[in-house]
């Protein structure tokens, strides 16, 4: 084998290394004790992947591809080291639109290189480009209004718009036309840029009906595309790694779409088409009289309710998130433990605006994690319960889910809060929940209500504790 | 490209794909932000594509947007592992 032959068979082995490393990595990542390791794994796997990249013939010019390496490397690390853990659902955002516009550059800019050189355009590579485009865009656009959406940049609400469904089936027909057109002219370049222009608007339209509460979901699917974008830019450069990675992190994007569906009982095409959450959603719905009147305490008497408990369960909600409550929660939870108080945390699959949001905020607040509870487990434990406190979280506690029938949120498991002896709900006023529905919770005798943003309330409630 | 190429693709997709979700199936709610984060920095392998295609020695508009592809997907890539470490460092503080 002489030197001409060893090198593409290196990189190739390489290669291989790369891809079992991704695998290794990500079964680690699976498990408490060996998840930092595997994380590290999968980094490594990229390192073995981009050096052995690196020495492939086609690249001659190393020093542009160094500079923006260094550029991409600044500005990843900085973003990593800052972030606050509150914005992580931004973050993850924000760097799932990152690889899908990757993705759709590489595509576009092999098919220039084919253009350019006057290599022969193949129906087979260009539908490739055309997938390349069309999900690197999606994700891109996607993820920007899903930032958006996090950031408060644009309402958290979904936003429709007249006929809105048609237009977007007419959409999706421009797209298939053009593509069409594209396979048999690809040097038409207008069409080429209308395809480009269309994925982007697919993506941003895709996006927009999707309401803040289902953002767990809509995450975890653009994570997925990520994935797919980049196999597809496999498929266009004819690159089994690319391949491989973005089909593994597109699987782990759809369980993991899977799983939050399944925490609110809802079908993925009823989260991305049925605009929950909007107005028409909530006037279905809020047919349910409301009977009773609503119970409203001040911090002295929480304080004395939660202090003589002997088990208090807190549950954590998007509320405690926005208001970056995490730490406060936790000083709460260990002055309540100072008094002989068993505290434990009930986590819902979906509480928050991504997969696992609650737990990664309390893991930040150095609250134990043998205190953290998920939805099965805790559920037959309200009983025994003497406070449930409930923080900045609504539907995923109303137990309306479990017998309205006409609720939307009928059939999602929920926390079984109202099983517990009391139930006190800390919450800036008597506004709806992501559903648009009232929550019966708040309406029942053992339901009690402390107005205020979440950090103040437990703020003044750590104090009332100190003094008990 | 080949058709065969395009099948060969194909294969290696599907049984990746499958790989994956035996892989990561049975994730505890704790750990789904960090692997959602770290399977995102794993996208950022579309670095390689833009290595490849920004590789040419003269300039000219595939390099260009290959550049700013490599700019791109290294953020991703680069910012996605460390925020993940960053995270599973705090879970573990605890554990101990």
């Amino acid at each position: 084998m002489n030197i001409s032959e060893f090198l593409p068979t290196g990189i190739q082995i390489s290669y291989l290394v790369a891809a079992s490393l991704f695998i290794v990595g990500l079964k680690r990542l699976g498990s408490p004790a060996t998840a930092r390791r595997g994380n590290q794994l999968a980094a490594l796997g990229m390192l073995v992947a981009v050096v052995a990249t690196l020495l492939d013939r086609q690249v001659l010019n190393y020093w542009v591809i160094a500079a923006g390496i260094g550029v991409g490397t600044v500005i990843g690390a900085i973003a990593a080291l800052k972030v606050a853990m509150t914005d992580m659902p931004q973050m993850v955002g924000i760097f799932n639109g990152l690889g899908g516009a990757a993705s759709a550059l590489v595509a576009i800019a092999e098919f220039w290189r084919l253009l350019s050189t006057g290599a022969p355009l193949t129906l087979t590579s260009l539908i490739t480009i055309i997938l390349g485009v069309l999900i690197g865009g999606v994700t891109l656009t996607g993820s920007l209004i899903a930032f958006a959406k996090l950031q408060g940049l644009l309402t958290g609400k979904p936003i429709q718009f007249p006929l809105q469904q048609p237009f977007n089936f007419l959409i999706l027909a421009a797209f298939l036309g053009s593509s069409v057109y594209f396979a048999i002219a690809p040097d038409t370049l207008p069409v080429f840029f209308g395809l480009i222009a269309i994925s982007l608007i697919l993506g941003v339209l895709f996006t927009i009906p999707i309401g803040g509460g289902d953002m767990p979901v809509v995450i975890s699917l653009l994570n997925s595309y990520s994935g797919l974008a980049a196999a597809a830019a496999g498929f266009v450069v004819n690159n089994n790694m690319l391949i491989v990675a973005g089909a593994l992190v597109g699987a782990s994007g759809i369980i993991l779409t899977n799983i939050m569906c399944k925490g609110m009982n809802r079908s993925l095409a009823n989260v991305l088409f049925a605009a929950f959450g909007s107005d028409n959603a909530a006037a279905a719905g809020s047919s349910g009289s409301q009977g009773g009147s609503v119970k409203s305490i001040d911090a002295e008497e929480g304080a004395m309710m939660l202090g003589y408990a002997r088990s208090v369960v807190i549950v954590p909600g998007y509320g405690m998130a926005v208001a970056q409550a995490q730490h406060a929660v936790r000083e709460l939870a260990s002055q309540l433990d100072r008094l002989g108080v068993e505290v434990k945390y009930a986590i819902h699959p979906v509480a928050g605006r991504m997969p696992g949001h609650m737990n990664v905020l309390l893991a930040e607040a150095n609250v134990p994690y043998p205190q953290l509870y998920d939805m099965d487990d805790i559920n037959p434990q309200f009983e025994q319960t003497d406070v449930a406190l409930i923080i900045g979280a609504n539907d995923v506690v109303n137990p309306a889910a479990r017998h309205d029938k006409g609720s939307p949120i009928y059939g999602m498991p929920i926390l079984e809060v109202d099983k517990a002896k009391h139930a006190i709900v800390i919450k800036r006023g008597m506004g709806t929940g992501f559903s648009g529905v009232q929550n019966e919770l708040f309406f029942k005798d053992k339901s009690m209500m402390l107005f205020g943003s979440a950090k103040d309330v437990i703020d003044m409630l750590v104090s009332e504790v100190k003094q008990l | 490209m080949e058709t065969s190429t395009l099948l060969a693709g194909l294969f290696v997709f599907v049984l990746s794909s499958f790989v994956g979700f035996e892989v990561i199936n049975k994730v505890p709610p704790t750990l789904h932000t960090p692997l959602m984060s770290g399977a995102n920095a794993i996208s950022g392998i579309a670095v390689l594509g833009a290595i490849l295609v920004s590789g040419a020695q003269n300039w000219s508009l595939t390099v260009i947007l290959g550049l700013i592809a490599i700019v791109l997907a290294t953020i991703n890539v680069v910012g996605g592992f460390l925020v993940t470490d960053r995270m599973l460092n705090m879970f573990k503080k605890k554990e101990a």
